[in-house]
């Protein structure tokens, strides 16, 4: 019992909020109609496809520059490498890996000018990030009509210039992860290939930051001070953590996409990065502190909750509440995060 | 007797650190009281708590009772210790550099008079009244007998006629009851410390109760009417200050009699053929401790002790080597050039530096005790790792051994390594930094103010320590701090900085004299070595 309530007190009060009314919603699931396996199966989905985009956030967050708020630059670079994937006609895992290679260089570029910016900002971080990632959006829905991409699959079918908003991916990497070795049981489905994948980069990330590298950033993250009295050059370790994130972002964004079935451009960047900074938040983390089992757990939770509500609540509240709750739960938790206190001296 | 300010049994402690036990203080109208102590006797923290700083009440208030008047009062905000007619005068200005000395004399209690926006939207809106402004604050100022323009910007202003507008505010509020000057005459000539004492006398006639922090002993002796001492937190002695001489107050300050404690011997004694490092001409552009030109040559294997007045750049040597502050000048490492501004040059040289802001610089509060003491070494010298598939990653393995070897070593107080730092004591803070820089392998070790904050007993553990690391393994230590009984104790030689300069290298046998002389940086016979 003793042990029970001292790890109690280690958890977060809002992940414990937030968990205590998943068990609920679980509850209310029994009592209606709805099939509890299917609802298992697609919370599974969705955490493995979303993961990657929230892991995103660890290094920034290491290194003191709080939440990746300009999570859609990096997104911006997958998309690309996708686009080039599918512009080379590649399909399956050719496809799929083609695309996250040329995912991860883009990303680098893009990762050292982002970070290059926001060394200029230092302290303005978060904020900055934010406009950054509705500048790139709004430049980039502009790119996506002028660049030279020639697939017909790809542009759109009247006029043959400019890519379409929605790109299907049936003809080229759709699902390579999700079928990767999945099996059923009964109604639950299990995608073992993308829980992998990012059970995989969960891994790299964590042995990253137990390198002298990822060490480094941890250090100016705490205490840049004593990361500079410790020999550490602590712009050097703040550009490799945003370069870092970037490419995450942009591995993340192909990830789901290939869940999806679908590459969503132009606005829909946008729309990644709440969901995303909520889910860590949720999991535990603060904006200077995150581990990857805040990624882990916040994910899961976060998920779970967006998947359950709908069928559930529709059936309890006759109407879709769903978006609404997504939109409380992450600007909520973003805002509560933000006005928290450091706990000093406790 | 009526006391205008009566503070009884006054206790606080911060992170378990007790700092003032049972103080008990009275102080007249009209009467001169003078308290005294060394650096760290918790004077400025009873005054703090006098003054209701909120530095006090967001670590867990105090015990105790403040009486004004002989009335219960509850300080809990300097506002309200403004409204009792509490004045104080502060070690670090607070003033606004921007503004004239009249303005800030004023600062919030300006003449208003009515206009007719103020006459709709209330007195908010009232027009200063510049003249009669100013004509009260040319009154405070030739209250002290300065010239001070009151039209100039405090920005401009010499140190010391900022000290002087400090007090010309504290004059000016007519409703003060009690003055706390801490530390007033530091910054001033001797000249105008005279004039500053002949203000205090006129204050006191006035009916003032004054309280008078200094550690020049020979002012408080002769201004004030009383004296209380104070050492590590408790009051040792409260007398009528003709009772006492200069060395009596010292001796009680101090507490114990300087006696020689006995070090333990060297296989061989360090020597002015051997120099480990020599620095030549070295500026530091370290904000309120420059220094302008310090040369030294320090001998391999001794403990050298770096001490002198607060401001005067003494902390700033260590500082510039180790490349936190900018910094300029020659400095030879072994005959080498050695490359200033470079904090990873310096650790790869094995020139370790520990700061004077221990829980600022010195440590990852919210790290874990084995991370604080291991992340340097891993960082610099890639100490602690191993390969892990492709990647190369720190060993916890190796770092936990390592830990707990150190823990016992330096018997840290903690539950287990992972303790996080920031619920650890002082002492054992610093015993964590003292590892940290021993698993860096020093050759030359800069530690400043390693005693600060500490209570008693810790501090001699980590003299000891210091002591221990510099006979058993040889290394070079450099050690800067603010508490002269402290450097005697175990340096070797101690070189006085004063006004950013080398002033005197003494023996710790040099007496009390010449080490006042050297701070002040009259001690004309410097006795520089190389």
């Amino acid at each position: 019992m003793d042990r029970f309530l001292e790890w109690l007190k280690r958890v977060d009060i809002p992940t414990l909020i937030i968990f205590l009314f998943l068990i609920a919603l679980f509850v209310l699931a029994a009592f209606t109609k709805v099939s509890i396996p299917s609802l298992l199966s697609d919370s599974i989905r969705r955490i493995g496809m979303n993961g990657v985009l929230v892991l995103a956030m660890v290094p920034t967050i290491r290194v003191g520059t709080g939440p990746n708020f300009g999570l859609p630059v990096g997104i911006i670079g997958g998309l690309l490498g996708a686009l080039i994937s599918m512009q080379l006609g590649l399909a399956g895992f050719t496809g799929f890996w083609v695309a996250i290679l040329f995912a991860i260089l883009i990303c680098l570029g893009i990762g050292l000018g982002y970070g290059w910016l926001l060394e200029r900002v230092r302290g303005q971080e978060m904020m900055v990030g934010t406009y950054m990632g509705y500048s790139v959006v709004a430049f980039m829905s502009i790119m996506w009509l002028m660049l030279p991409f020639k697939n017909p699959d790809m542009i759109w079918a009247i006029g043959g210039k400019g890519l379409r908003y929605t790109l299907a991916l049936d003809k080229y990497f759709a699902h390579i992860l999700n079928n990767f070795l999945k099996f059923k049981i009964g109604g639950f489905e299990f995608p073992t290939g993308l829980l992998l994948f990012f059970a995989g980069a969960c891994f790299l990330v964590h042995l990253f930051f137990r390198t002298r590298t990822g060490l480094a950033i941890d250090l100016v993250g705490q205490n840049e001070r004593y990361a500079i009295s410790s020999g550490v050059n602590p712009n050097k370790a703040r550009l490799i953590a945003v370069v870092l994130s970037n490419v995450l972002a942009g591995v993340g964004i192909i990830v789901y996409a290939q869940s999806y079935g679908f590459l969503q451009l132009y606005q829909a960047p946008l729309f990644m990065t709440f969901p995303a900074v909520a889910s860590i938040l949720i999991g535990g983390a603060s904006i200077k502190r995150a581990n990857i089992r805040n990624v882990i757990v916040g994910t899961a939770i976060f998920q779970t909750l967006l998947t359950i509500a709908l069928p559930v609540l529709s059936q309890v509240t006759r109407g879709d509440i769903t978006e609404v709750m997504r939109l409380i739960v992450s600007n909520g938790m973003i805002l509560y995060a933000l006005t928290r206190t450091p706990k000093e001296a406790r | 007797m009526r006391y205008t300010l009566e503070m009884r049994n006054i206790s606080k402690s911060f992170y378990g650190n007790q700092v003032l036990k049972n103080v008990n203080i009275a102080v007249a109208a009209g009467e001169v009281h003078g308290l005294v102590g060394e650096n760290g006797a918790g004077k400025t923290t009873l005054m703090n708590i006098l003054f209701g700083m909120p530095v006090i009440h967001s670590t867990g208030g105090f015990e105790g009772e403040i009486l004004i008047n002989n009335e219960r009062v509850n300080i809990d905000s300097p506002r309200k210790a403004m409204e009792y007619g509490i004045g104080m005068v502060h070690q670090e200005f607070m003033l606004i550099p921007g503004f004239t000395v009249t303005e800030n004399i004023k600062l919030n209690r300006e003449i208003t008079k009515d206009n007719l926006l103020s006459k709709v939207f209330g007195k908010s809106m009232r027009t200063l009244d510049f003249p009669a402004m100013r004509k009260e604050a040319r009154q405070a100022i030739s209250t002290i007998g300065m010239s001070i323009e009151e039209l100039a910007v405090v920005a401009g202003l010499p140190v010391a006629h900022k000290q002087f507008v400090e007090i010309a505010r504290e004059i000016d509020k007519k409703s003060l009851k009690i003055l706390v000057l801490d530390e007033p005459t530091a910054v001033l000539s001797e000249t105008e410390a005279e004039r500053l004492l002949d203000t205090i006398r006129y204050l006191a006639g006035k009916g003032v109760a004054i309280l008078f922090i200094s550690h020049r002993l020979s002012e408080v002796l002769k201004v004030s009417d009383r004296i209380t001492i104070l050492r590590d937190g408790a009051v040792v002695d409260s007398k009528p200050s003709s009772s006492f001489t200069v060395s009596e107050i010292a001796e009680k300050m101090v507490g114990r009699k300087l006696e020689n404690v006995v070090l333990p011997p060297r296989k061989k004694e360090p020597s002015d053929e051997d120099i480990i490092m020599s620095i030549r001409n070295l500026k530091v552009y370290m904000p309120g401790e420059m220094v302008k030109d310090f040369s030294i040559d320090v001998r391999r294997g001794e403990i050298l002790g770096i001490g002198g007045l607060a401001g005067h750049g003494k902390l700033g040597v260590a500082n510039g080597i180790a490349g936190m502050f900018p910094a300029e000048g020659q400095v030879y490492l072994e005959g080498k050039p050695y490359k200033l501004n470079d904090p990873s040059y310096a650790l790869r040289n094995n020139v370790v530096y520990l700061s004077e802001d221990r829980r600022g610089v010195g440590l990852l509060l919210d790290e874990s005790v084995e991370m604080n003491i291991a992340a340097t070494a891993i960082e610099a010298f890639g100490q602690f790792i191993k390969k892990y598939l492709f990647m190369t990653v720190y060993d916890r393995r190796k770092i936990r051994e390592h830990a707990l070897e150190m823990i016992k070593k330096l018997d840290i107080r903690c539950k287990s390594p992972t303790q996080v730092v920031r619920r650890l004591s002082g002492g054992n803070q610093q015993k964590v930094c003292l590892a940290r820089a021993f698993t860096l392998n020093p050759k030359i070790l800069f530690v400043s103010e390693p005693t600060r904050g500490i209570d008693v007993g810790a501090k001699k553990l980590v003299l000891d320590h210091l002591v221990n690391m510099n006979r058993e393994h040889g290394i070079t230590i450099v050690m800067t701090s603010s508490e002269l009984a402290e450097l005697r104790s175990i340096c070797d030689r101690i070189a006085i900085v004063a006004e950013g300069k080398l002033s005197a290298i003494l023996s710790p046998k040099a007496s009390d004299a010449e080490f006042g002389l050297a701070m002040a940086g009259e001690l004309q016979e410097v006795l520089q070595h190389g």
